[in-house]
């Protein structure tokens, strides 16, 4: 028999960025606020502190920061007809864990998807025809226009503490930023960070070529920062310890330098580490949810917490997990295209070139996790799909992130990966490879889903979540566009030998090596309930107090790194919340 | 030869008249500054205000304690004295006491039987109190904080300064008039400043040097001595009004914002004056906090002038650092491994986040106590309203050795522009072990 604590107007389930963006909102509602994280609580010091943070065997290799597959995983496989297995150890994507979750470990690249993006669907149909829209594939438009998200990409922006230059004010081309980005009303809180050289190699590379390049921008502070809570960013020194690993110097943007010291000192709002939800629990005729039950892992025990409101602030994947153990809105049947929870799931495409220069020293230990130049240029909106035969596009970016040797040391193809030629190999190139990236856009199809596993249980005997998902033609067309694109400026860089990291066609997806954690779907936010869980305000076709947040609303995967979307949809749900719902509580469309 | 004996004699009696008088006769309490109307009311929230300013609490709460409850040891060269219960429980607090008690108190450092108070409460600057503030932290204490029965330890100081009546001369000496008279020709802010700072503030209790009376020297900016750097629990508390003081080299509005947040452009505050922004002063008004700033710039060096700008030469430190030659000493190549990510190699920090140390108070300390206890053990800023996080420095004790740390201090004092003497391991190991 569960215990049932006070009843709080609010729970939030998980405590990264956008619980912590939902609970200083809604406090500042005068609500009583519950953030549920199942995780430890952490903070810069002691949790982050020197030295003992910048242990790559540690924290890079044995990802000390994330949660242990052991604890919370998924099945996955790569097809209907194959039957999924447990990932039990960590490899294409790394599920954090504890207070700030991903937005403790993550690189800090923060992007406002492209124009496009937003409606994607009408965009491809109208500028290509409808029949642009190859068999399987399921994308469709956000709800909400770029428009009506801008106010709120730029408070995240703000809040957040984003270096970079702006390239587009107002519709005014301005000079060193993107001149593709979608206009913003202002620029970014701090100007870029200085880039090391490869980046500044292929800044040259890419200008020679015709290309545009610009500072990447991300969370990481280029100055001293002050933001909207007051909350404090310092200086940043470059010392490349970003992903994986919480940042000692109070520099990378998270939940942390952002926003809980400041939600903390409120009253009306409490947090509770090592408490895991369970599910979500309905009223009677499954119009509304009375609350969330939750382990107390301390314990063991159940708890039940009754809340006039439930917003899954968690991790995409998780998120979209607890709906479907919950049983809010139709799970979806990928043999009958219908119900929605776990529709739509979709990953990110990535490819690269890798180059060594025998006369160059790049001093890899110099880095941050958003360090380098970008180009726009092969872009979603400047791609012909019609001409290329796909839908999609990519941003490119080179930039180290680190020297780590564990992980990010790479050789040239024809040095043996261990004896004596090895440590010849490391000898002769440690420091003098560089790498350009292009991080593509991944659609949404028929048989990329979630759903609950049939087999395999999770400790608390909860089935786990099962991805079904595997690489599609049209996004391996266009990462091999990428590549003949790319080709072209590497050699015009003049590496001693250079090497591409680009997936072939009828490329299948595997687990094993990192990719990316860009998790995107399972919950989408949509004008149909046919298609989407969420309405446009995040809310729940189903339960209209439940709101679900995260880029598992994303209806397919942008080109970029999720979390300027995601942080702005928070920014645009939390609004409408406090605007809309909160004096009147009801369904919002 | 009869007469002379009855001279003594004579003396003998008057002295001890005098002493049995000065140690039975009560102490003549003083009354009030001001006579206000009978049916006086302070204004909603103004006593806890007094009592935020006056820091009541923090020296009358134990660790972990209940507020007000008292039982707090505070270390003074005497001994140990154990802080009063305040709160308005009947029988072990202050519950009984009428506002002439409470006053005696504040102003002439006398308990409600007539006992001399310690002077570790700062009955000398309370002194300075008006009487509508008085009475408004009489009524909160009464009104507002809960009554706890609850028994502090006795304090017992070494004789002779168990003989608590011999207080009743020190208050002779160092008790000046009751009340604060504003200083003529000084416009209200400056006044009102001064108010805070000399009274209910008790700056000096910390930045004033004691002579050997243990006396605060000087009640006002009138003393040269006033504020100009003392010493509390072997740290040295800053000097005010030099010219290289914080108050001096920092504009009005950064004095304001390190007395409300703990940091400022230059500087962030720990130790004793981390707890004293963390208790009282974050909970000023913005005008309160301006009002001492502006005086504690006005009775300094820079006599209220704007400060000259920064300079921001390549000191030889900055090029060592730099040069990061692999035969550097241990002092600067600790300071690279340890150090230069955040304070940077200028020596200069960031804003609000990293503080200087080129110049910094703390760093250039007579006493290095302070300097040696953050690299050891770390500092935390206070959460505040204005700045709500607590930035923290990690401590490195368990990464630097004695000599470690002795090196690096010694190059952080000697570095830049500081010009303090060496540290040595031996003061780094009294440090270390007294946090064990």
């Amino acid at each position: 028999m569960a215990r049932t604590e006070k009843k709080k107007n609010v729970v939030l389930v998980g405590f990264g960025w956008t619980g912590a963006i939902l609970g200083m909102e809604l406090a500042n509602e005068g609500l009583e606020i519950l953030a549920l994280e199942r995780g430890h609580d952490q903070a810069t010091v002691p949790d982050f502190q020197y030295p003992n943070m910048i242990d790559e065997l540690k924290y890079g290799i044995r990802y000390g920061m994330m949660e242990k597959p052991r604890n919370t995983t998924v099945s996955i496989r790569r097809s209907l007809d194959e039957t999924a297995l447990p990932y039990r150890s960590l490899g294409t994507f790394l599920l954090g864990t504890g207070v700030g979750g991903a937005g403790t470990h993550w690189n800090g690249l923060n992007w406002r998807p492209m124009l496009s993006e937003y409606r994607l669907k009408s965009y491809a149909t109208e500028k290509f025809g409808a029949g642009i829209i190859p068999e399987g594939m399921q994308i469709q438009d956000y709800p909400m226009s770029y428009e009506e998200l801008e106010p709120h990409f730029t408070r995240f922006e703000k809040v957040a503490g984003i270096s970079g230059q702006a390239g587009n004010v107002g519709g005014k081309i301005v000079e060193g930023g993107n001149p593709f980005e979608a206009p913003r009303s202002e620029n970014y809180p701090m100007p870029p960070m200085p880039s090391t050289w490869d980046g500044v190699k292929f800044r040259d590379a890419a200008k020679a070529n015709g290309c545009h390049p610009f500072p990447s921008p991300g969370g990481i502070a280029s100055k001293d920062y002050v933001n909207e809570y007051n909350m404090q960013m310092g200086p940043c020194n470059h010392c490349g310890f970003c992903e994986r690993y919480g940042c000692y110097n109070y520099s990378k943007s998270s939940p942390q330098t952002a926003i809980i010291d400041a939600l903390k000192r409120k009253k009306n709002f409490e947090y509770r580490v090592q408490a895991e939800v369970m599910r979500v629990e309905m009223a009677p005729d499954g119009k509304t949810a009375t609350g969330v039950t939750y382990i107390d892992l301390t314990t063991g025990e159940e708890v039940f917490q009754p809340a006039d409101m439930v917003i899954l602030t968690a991790f995409a994947l998780n998120n979209v997990h607890l709906m479907l153990l919950s049983g809010i809105g139709k799970p979806y049947d990928p043999n009958t295209g219908e119900g929605v929870v776990g529709r739509n799931y979709a990953y990110q495409m990535l490819g690269g070139y890798t180059m060594f220069f025998k006369d160059e020293n790049f001093n890899p230990f110099i880095g941050t996790g958003a360090n380098g130049y970008c180009i726009d240029d092969y872009g979603i909106d400047n791609i012909d799909f019609g001409k290329e035969g796909f839908i999609g596009g990519a941003y490119w970016r080179a930039g180290q992130t680190n020297g780590q040797p564990g992980h990010s040391m790479p050789l040239p193809g024809d040095v043996p990966s261990w004896g004596a030629g090895w440590k010849k190999g490391i000898g002769e190139w440690y420091g003098h490879a560089m790498s350009i990236g292009a991080h593509g856009s991944l659609m949404s199809y028929r048989d990329n889903y979630l759903d609950l596993d049939p087999t395999y249980k999770d400790r608390h005997g909860r089935p786990l979540m099962r991805m079904t998902f595997n690489w599609k033609q049209n996004d391996l067309k266009m990462i091999n566009f990428m590549q003949t694109k790319m080709k072209p400026i590497v050699d015009s860089m003049k590496p001693t030998s250079a090497q591409a990291g680009f997936k072939k066609e009828g490329a299948m997806f595997d687990v094993r090596p990192y990719q990316t954690t860009h998790n995107t779907g399972g919950t989408v936010t949509g004008e149909d309930p046919k298609t989407s869980v969420l309405n446009r305000y995040l809310q729940s076709w189903d339960a209209h107090n439940v709101f679900v947040m995260g880029a598992n609303t994303f209806p397919q995967n942008t080109q970029y790194n999720p979390t300027g979307m995601v942080g702005a949809l928070a920014y645009w749900a939390a609004h409408h919340i406090r605007k809309d719902y909160l004096p009147n509580p009801r369904p919002l469309v | 030869m009869k007469t002379f004996l009855r001279i003594i004699g004579t003396l003998v009696v008057l002295g001890v008249v005098a002493l049995v008088a000065f140690i039975f006769v009560p102490v003549q309490r003083t009354g009030p500054v001001t006579k206000l109307a009978a049916d006086y009311q302070p204004p909603k929230g103004a006593g806890e205000y007094v009592m935020r300013a006056s820091d009541c609490m923090a020296c009358h709460t134990a660790e972990g304690g209940k507020p007000f409850a008292g039982g707090r040891a505070i270390a003074s060269p005497m001994g140990v004295i154990y802080t009063t219960n305040i709160t308005p429980d009947k029988e072990t607090g202050i519950g009984n006491w009428t506002l002439g008690d409470f006053r005696a108190a504040l102003y002439d450092g006398v308990d409600k039987e007539g006992h001399h108070l310690y002077p570790a409460m700062p009955y000398d600057s309370y002194r300075k109190l008006s009487e509508e503030d008085v009475v408004a932290l009489y009524d909160y204490f009464m009104k507002e904080v809960q009554p706890v029965s609850a028994q502090v330890p006795e304090t017992k100081l070494s004789f002779p300064f168990n003989l608590r009546f011999g207080l009743r001369a020190w208050n002779w000496l160092a008790l000046g008039d009751a009340g604060y008279k504003p200083v003529q020709g000084e416009d209200a802010v400056f006044n009102r400043g001064a108010y805070l700072v000399e009274g209910a503030g008790h700056c000096a209790a910390c930045h004033s040097p004691r002579n050997l009376m243990m006396m605060s020297s000087g009640s006002s900016e009138k003393d040269a001595a006033f504020l100009s750097g003392g010493e509390i629990d072997g740290f040295t508390a800053p000097d005010l009004r030099g010219p290289a003081s914080g108050p001096q080299q920092w504009t009005t509005e950064q004095v304001a914002a390190y007395l409300l947040t703990a940091r400022n452009a230059h500087s962030t505050a720990t130790g004793e004056m981390a707890l004293a922004i963390r208790d009282s002063l974050q909970y000023l008004t913005k005008d309160d906090a301006m009002a001492i700033a502006t005086y504690l710039r006005k009775i300094g060096a820079g006599k209220g002038a704007a400060p000259t700008a920064e300079k921001v030469e390549v000191t030889p430190t900055e090029t060592l650092l730099s040069d990061a030659k692999p035969d550097m000493q241990l002092g600067p190549r600790l300071y690279l491994d340890n150090c230069a990510a955040c304070h940077i190699v200028n020596g200069r920090g960031a804003g609000e986040t990293f503080p200087a140390l080129d110049g910094n108070s703390l760093v250039d300390a007579k006493s290095p106590k302070g300097l040696i206890s953050v690299i050891l053990h770390g500092a935390e800023l206070p959460s505040t309203a204005d700045r709500p996080m607590k930035l923290r420095m990690q401590g490195y004790d368990n990464r630097l050795s004695d000599e470690e740390v002795a090196a690096l201090a010694t190059f952080l004092r000697q570095g830049w522009h500081n010009k303090a003497p060496a540290v040595s391991a031996a003061e780094v190991k009294t440090v270390r072990d007294e946090k064990h």
